[in-house]
């Protein structure tokens, strides 16, 4: 069934769930006789990560209806993006998806620079994949640590903090920002890389692998970890796929969809070698596992863009007012969090006239109501840690 | 197939799958290089399911868009899961076509460094029968491709079939367009607000809706309204129509 063996000598701690549910259904129902309950979570939880509040009706402990409660953190970006122009919009864009901001950036500018003809020069390109591949492995390593956290082992989440924070210096080394690079400019970058980044970087990534060894370790080869996410919250991909459930967690439902391969070529990702990850389960612990894969495979990743790093200039010719020619462009990527898109309707003035901004989380959250019906309380949380959201990328 | 649809002009498009079809298409002006196969092979489906319910397509710098007939929504989500095989739902989210309020105008107050749009009312890809318009993108996971489909709604009753009985992921999508510019989705379970509280009145996406941060508060950009010295000196031109104007770029706008 799933991928990962049990070390040897270690009895098997596969829990019977089925057998479980008989049990609890049966004392809840006929010794207790619980009417239902109705639980806010949140909108201020340690669990929700952010104001994502969730209206859940219980019975006993088990879930009867879940319905998420959104918009605590909705800015309006879509109305805001008609009154800026284009160099302004991508200083809010990186405030969508906050732990993998450069990899906002990427779809808009590339929608811009498609509609506008331009093309970034191959140095800048590469650069531009080298930065959204480390905020991916920023966003994955944070993640690897703190969905311990969410099943009780404090550790982990520590360990996770620790070591985003090298990747973290590699962005600001390279941007000037942690968090909100506002690096990208229509055309290429704004600066190029500093001295000795590229060595540095090296370091980083082995460091990088030896992390990720150690969240197998610790946290993927860990008995309760596995009880507490294995056939917990199951994605069928066909149901996920109608939901638009995309990125890692489509991948654990095992639908093989990855838009830096599949989708339309964009930044450098035609010349990489790279292994797209699945996982037949769709449960909670195939999320995790996954992003523990993918992780590695953008430290892989990186390690080719800096090899085959070009030498040139970063930025293209561009015209000193930006003005996007009358048109529309559907620009998608694969972010950290799944699939990223900007629908930007341009009528040839210095800003868009619409620009419907399609975000991962959202759709991945959307699926909620279906996917908590059933489970117990404790479950809720692993559920929502396993698909791993961004409150900013479902408000906008 | 009773047809006006159009069929990317039938030299290109010489084995669109079904037979009948392309010979009496009137003809497409558009002389494009060359279509892409995916293209062609989702309107070959699409004439064999929905027929004439297509009014226009257009190629978007490589998106494929079509505008379909508002009765024929419902039943394109259906067409687009089974024909079309695409199993993934992207988006739904609508446009207001009217022309954005001049911001910063002659009564001021407000931000004079936003972009100025045109004044009149144009349409985008595939056109559109009036001011507003539903859109959505569907895509397959295992062909790989997908199209943006549009439908136009009624102004004064703005109103579409609902998704969420196909794709169930449509839900959240509809109500966040029917909080935002006001289009009704019949069929939908529950169109309730999903950002907003649910006492708020309008629909602040429309283009008549005024950014109430602007309005109350001027932009703080005004302040400054005189080029910094350096900026006044480098006024060298960078394109053809700007060339002329005054070098206080900030100012600048689009349109006029």
């Amino acid at each position: 069934m799933s991928t990962t063996e049990t070390p040897a000598g270690v009895p098997s701690f596969e829990l019977d769930r089925n057998a479980l549910r008989h049990l609890a259904d049966a004392q809840i129902n006929v010794e207790l006789d619980t009417g239902d309950m109705i639980l806010n979570l949140g909108p201020q939880h340690p669990a929700t990560h952010g104001t994502l509040r969730l209206v859940v009706r219980l019975d006993g402990e088990r879930v009867l209806a879940a319905d998420p409660v959104i918009g605590y953190m909705h800015r309006g970006y879509e109305k805001l993006t008609e009154v800026r122009t284009y160099p302004q919009i991508t200083t809010l864009i990186n405030r969508i998806d906050w732990l993998s901001s450069f990899a906002n950036e990427v779809p808009f500018i590339n929608a811009a620079e498609k509609l506008m003809g331009i093309e970034a020069p191959p140095r800048a390109t590469y650069i531009r994949t080298i930065l959204t591949e480390l905020s991916r492995i920023s966003t994955f390593i944070l993640f690897l640590g703190e969905m311990g956290l969410q099943v009780g082992a404090l550790t982990p989440a520590f360990y996770g903090f620790r070591d985003r924070e090298h990747v973290l210096n590699l962005i600001e080394g390279a941007t000037g920002g942690r968090f909100h690079p506002n690096f990208n400019r229509i055309g290429g970058l704004k600066d190029d890389l500093p001295w000795g980044w590229v060595s540095e970087t090296r370091s980083v990534m082995k460091m990088m692998l030896d992390s990720c060894d150690q969240f197998e370790d610790l946290v993927a080869g860990n008995e309760i970890f596995h009880a507490r996410t294995k056939g917990i919250g199951v994605i069928p991909g066909d149901i996920g796929t109608a939901y638009g459930v995309s990125g890692s967690n489509i991948r654990a439902s095992g639908v093989d969809w990855d838009l830096r391969r599949d989708g339309e070529p964009y930044l450098a990702y035609p010349d990489l070698d790279f292994k797209v990850w699945t996982h037949a389960d769709g449960d909670s612990f195939a999320r995790y596992w996954v992003r523990l894969q993918e992780t590695r495979e953008s430290v892989r990743m990186v390690l080719q863009l800096l090899d085959g790093l070009p030498s040139g200039p970063v930025m293209a010719k561009v015209p000193r007012i930006i003005k996007v020619p009358e048109g529309e462009a559907w620009v998608e990527t694969e972010n950290p969090l799944g699939q990223m898109g900007y629908y930007v309707v341009s009528k040839g003035a210095t800003g868009p006239f619409r620009c419907k901004i399609r975000s991962a989380s959202f759709s991945n959250v959307s699926i909620l109501p279906w996917l908590l019906r059933g489970v117990y309380v404790p479950d809720v949380v692993t559920i929502l840690a396993s698909l791993y959201f961004i409150l900013g990328d479902i408000d906008r | 197939m009773p047809d006006e649809t159009p069929e990317p002009s039938d030299a290109e498009a010489p084995a669109a799958g079904d037979a009948p079809a392309p010979a009496e298409a009137e003809p497409e002006p558009e002389p494009e290089p060359e279509p892409d196969p995916r293209h062609v092979e989702l309107l070959a489906r699409l004439d064999a399911t929905l027929g004439d319910a297509v009014i226009e397509h257009a190629d978007a710098l490589g998106n494929l868009v079509v505008r379909i007939r508002n009765d024929a929504w419902g039943r394109f989500a259906e067409v687009a899961k089974s024909d079309l095989e695409c199993d993934y739902l992207s988006f739904v989210s609508g446009i207001d076509w009217a022309p954005a309020p001049k911001e910063g105008g002659d009564d001021g107050g407000s931000d004079t460094s936003s972009p100025v749009q045109p004044t009149e009312m144009t349409f985008g890809a595939a056109g559109s029968g009036g001011r507003f318009q539903v859109f959505a993108h569907v895509q397959s996971t295992t062909k790989l491709w997908g199209l943006t489909v549009k439908v136009d709604v009624d102004e004064a009753d703005p109103a579409v079939a609902s998704w969420v009985s196909v794709y169930p992921g449509a839900d959240w999508h509809e109500r966040e367009t029917w909080e935002m510019y006001g289009v009704r989705f019949d069929g939908h379970p529950s169109l309730r607000h999903l950002y907003l509280p649910a006492e708020f009145e309008g629909h602040p996406l429309r283009k008549d809706f005024p950014l109430l941060a602007r309005v109350v508060k001027p932009w703080p950009g005004l302040v400054d309204v005189e080029a910094m010295p350096e900026e006044a000196s480098a006024s060298e031109p960078t394109s053809a129509e700007d060339a002329t104007e005054e070098p206080a770029a900030v100012t600048e706008g689009g349109g006029a």
